[in-house]
């Protein structure tokens, strides 16, 4: 009995362990695809069957791609945006989560309530008259559009209060007797216990603004101020046959998305961990 | 004296203006790029404007416009056909990784960073990668199918840039793409998971099915509620993503891959008819409200 319960266990997580293999499987082979591809001539790029590892790596690929379009420009742009997208957004966000989760006042609920009917309305919704509004403060090809535009968002605020409802109020009440200030309470107790959070909340925000298409494609169409996304899709459309070029600049375009998220997912996955995410 | 009152009521005062302060900051920000533009929106949908020339306040005319519209008709069309692809074949795969990754199994921090990575990495580089991966003639996939099944590449799904597969590819895309987002958001709701319960279950006599269906379900239902609602929003909300696998250097979609964005965008950039736009997008509007108010029945009814 004891045997053939082992034995079904074992059975079972086999079975786990081959989906999962398969899964990851195919969550990686367009990116080794892409990395192979990008260390090609175009001409063998689609070579059959598919010589993983180039026979001699083509590295000047690496080097063109940043003569070819304004890639250093393209990146720097939308790192920018990026960074000062993430710091308002946690700033904002945070601040205005404690006093929703934590604080006492009139308008609390109709105000949340508010927030959280926007997160329903999708952007796409109002992306035109958010457009001729931006337009009339003269504010159409400026980076400070796009910024505007993904600081404030009710998601930010939505996920950072549902943190904030899982810290016992008790913390806060012991911290107000103690003579501390909301803005101390803020940002001594809150802030270094809410780290997971944040930490989401970065990659969230960061990703969405790196990654962003429609913003900067409405507003951004002078090509010194276009994103990596607006870019790279540019250099797509002009070289369409250069396939190893086109995977070069893709993979260039991956990497700092990849090394903010390896940083951040320390956090991130510490933050699923130990419970700081609870509904 | 009244000193003893003043005190009380400043003190009131003063905690509310601690309160909007922290609220503030925020809120202006969106106040003014949010809430005045989605106000806005209404003001559009019933006049005609072309963006320089006075507006002319039209009554229900494009509304009207809408109900005799083919194209904006199979937009729509298109789009809930890709939401009902996406949706719960997102949330099958998002769960079922969640569940496996939530075992004490080898490697779980590596399996989760590259389940989630597809949802980081940039849409346009993998979608160009996928465009050429699933290329008709040239691409990998066919040339394997091909290999295999020896089905000549003329019988073949030419996928992207096949009209009864195109659908099908941009679901599949959807999904490989954010499965792991999803994915973090069960994790996260399995952490709440009270391991007691399960204990309780197992002691009762409950396999690991009936504890999966009668433990860990409902106790997801918060997380369930958050994936779907935010799935079927990002499905009615997409452009990026068939402007990237479909469109060509002049970001136009045909008749079977156009979404409602797609007409949306087009009506007031291309056309500069912000009014009909404008009504266009408050029936994408009023789609997505419809949605979450049903589901908000549904989570008040069966959540928590």
């Amino acid at each position: 009995m004891a045997d053939s319960k082992k034995g079904w266990n074992a059975a079972f997580m086999a079975l786990v362990y081959i989906s999962l293999a398969l899964t990851v499987l195919c969550m990686l082979v367009p990116f080794a695809w892409m990395l192979s591809a990008s260390l090609k001539l175009s001409k063998d790029v689609f070579s059959f069957p598919i010589q993983w590892i180039p026979d001699s790596p083509r590295w000047e690929n690496f080097k063109d791609i940043w003569t070819r379009i304004p890639l250093g420009m393209f990146i720097y742009n939308t790192a920018k945006l990026s960074v000062i997208v993430t710091v308002l957004q946690l700033l904002t966000s945070s601040f205005a989560a404690y006093a929703f989760s934590k604080l006492k006042f009139r308008g609390k609920h109709a105000l949340f309530l508010g927030y959280i009917a926007t997160i329903a309305i999708p952007w796409q919704a109002y992306m035109v008259p958010q457009f001729i509004l931006m337009r009339s403060m003269g504010l159409n090809n400026t980076h400070l559009s796009i910024i505007l535009l993904q600081a404030f968002s009710a998601f930010g605020v939505f996920l950072m209060r549902q943190f904030y409802q899982g810290i016992p109020d008790e913390l806060c009440e012991a911290a107000r007797i103690d003579g501390m200030n909301e803005y101390g309470i803020w940002a001594k107790i809150m802030l270094p216990l809410s780290k997971p959070a944040l930490s989401t909340l970065t990659i969230f925000t960061f990703v969405s603004t790196w990654n962003d298409f429609l913003g900067p494609m409405i507003y951004l169409t002078k090509t010194e101020l276009k994103t990596i996304q607006i870019g790279l899709r540019m250099f797509i459309s002009q070289y369409s046959a250069e396939y190893g070029l086109i995977m070069a600049a893709s993979v260039v375009s991956i990497i700092p998305v990849l090394i903010v998220f390896l940083a951040v997912q320390k956090y991130f996955v510490q933050g699923i961990a130990t419970s700081g995410i609870k509904g | 004296m009244p000193k003893d009152h003043k005190p009380r009521l400043s003190k009131s005062v003063r905690h509310h203006l601690v309160a909007y302060s922290f609220i503030a900051p925020n809120f202006i920000g969106f106040a003014v790029f949010t809430l005045v533009p989605m106000a806005f929106a209404f003001v559009l949908a019933f006049v005609e404007w072309d963006g320089a020339n006075p507006m002319a306040f039209v009554g229900l005319r494009n509304f009207d416009r809408l109900l005799h519209d083919a194209a904006f008709h199979k937009a729509l069309w298109n789009t809930v056909v890709y939401t009902i692809g996406v949706v719960p074949l997102t949330m099958a795969c998002a769960l079922a990784l969640a569940v496996l990754l939530n075992r004490k199994i080898a490697a779980r921090n590596f399996l989760r960073t590259v389940f989630f990575f597809p949802y980081v990495a940039s849409l346009v580089a993998v979608a160009a990668v996928w465009n050429f991966i699933f290329s008709p003639t040239l691409g990998p996939v066919n040339n394997l199918l091909n290999a295999l099944t020896g089905i000549p590449f003329e019988e073949l799904p030419r996928w992207a840039a096949d009209k009864d597969w195109a659908m099908f590819t941009v679901v599949l895309f959807t999904v490989w793409k954010n499965m792991g987002y999803y994915m973090v958001i069960y994790l996260a709701g399995l952490q709440g998971v009270n391991p007691e319960l399960h204990e309780a279950a197992h002691l009762d006599g409950a396999n690991a099915w009936q504890r999966f269906w009668n433990v860990t379900i409902p106790q997801l239902a918060p997380a369930t509620f958050f994936v779907l609602m935010i799935l079927i929003i990002n499905s009615f909300k997409v452009y990026d993503i068939f402007i990237n696998l479909f469109a060509g250097a002049d970001n136009q979609l045909n008749d079977t891959t156009r979404i409602l964005v797609y007409q949306i965008y087009n009506t007031a950039f291309r056309s500069l008819d912000f009014g009909y736009s404008s009504a266009m997008a408050i029936v994408l509007f009023l789609i997505v409200l419809g949605i979450t108010l049903v589901q908000f029945h549904g989570e008040k009814k069966y959540g928590q």
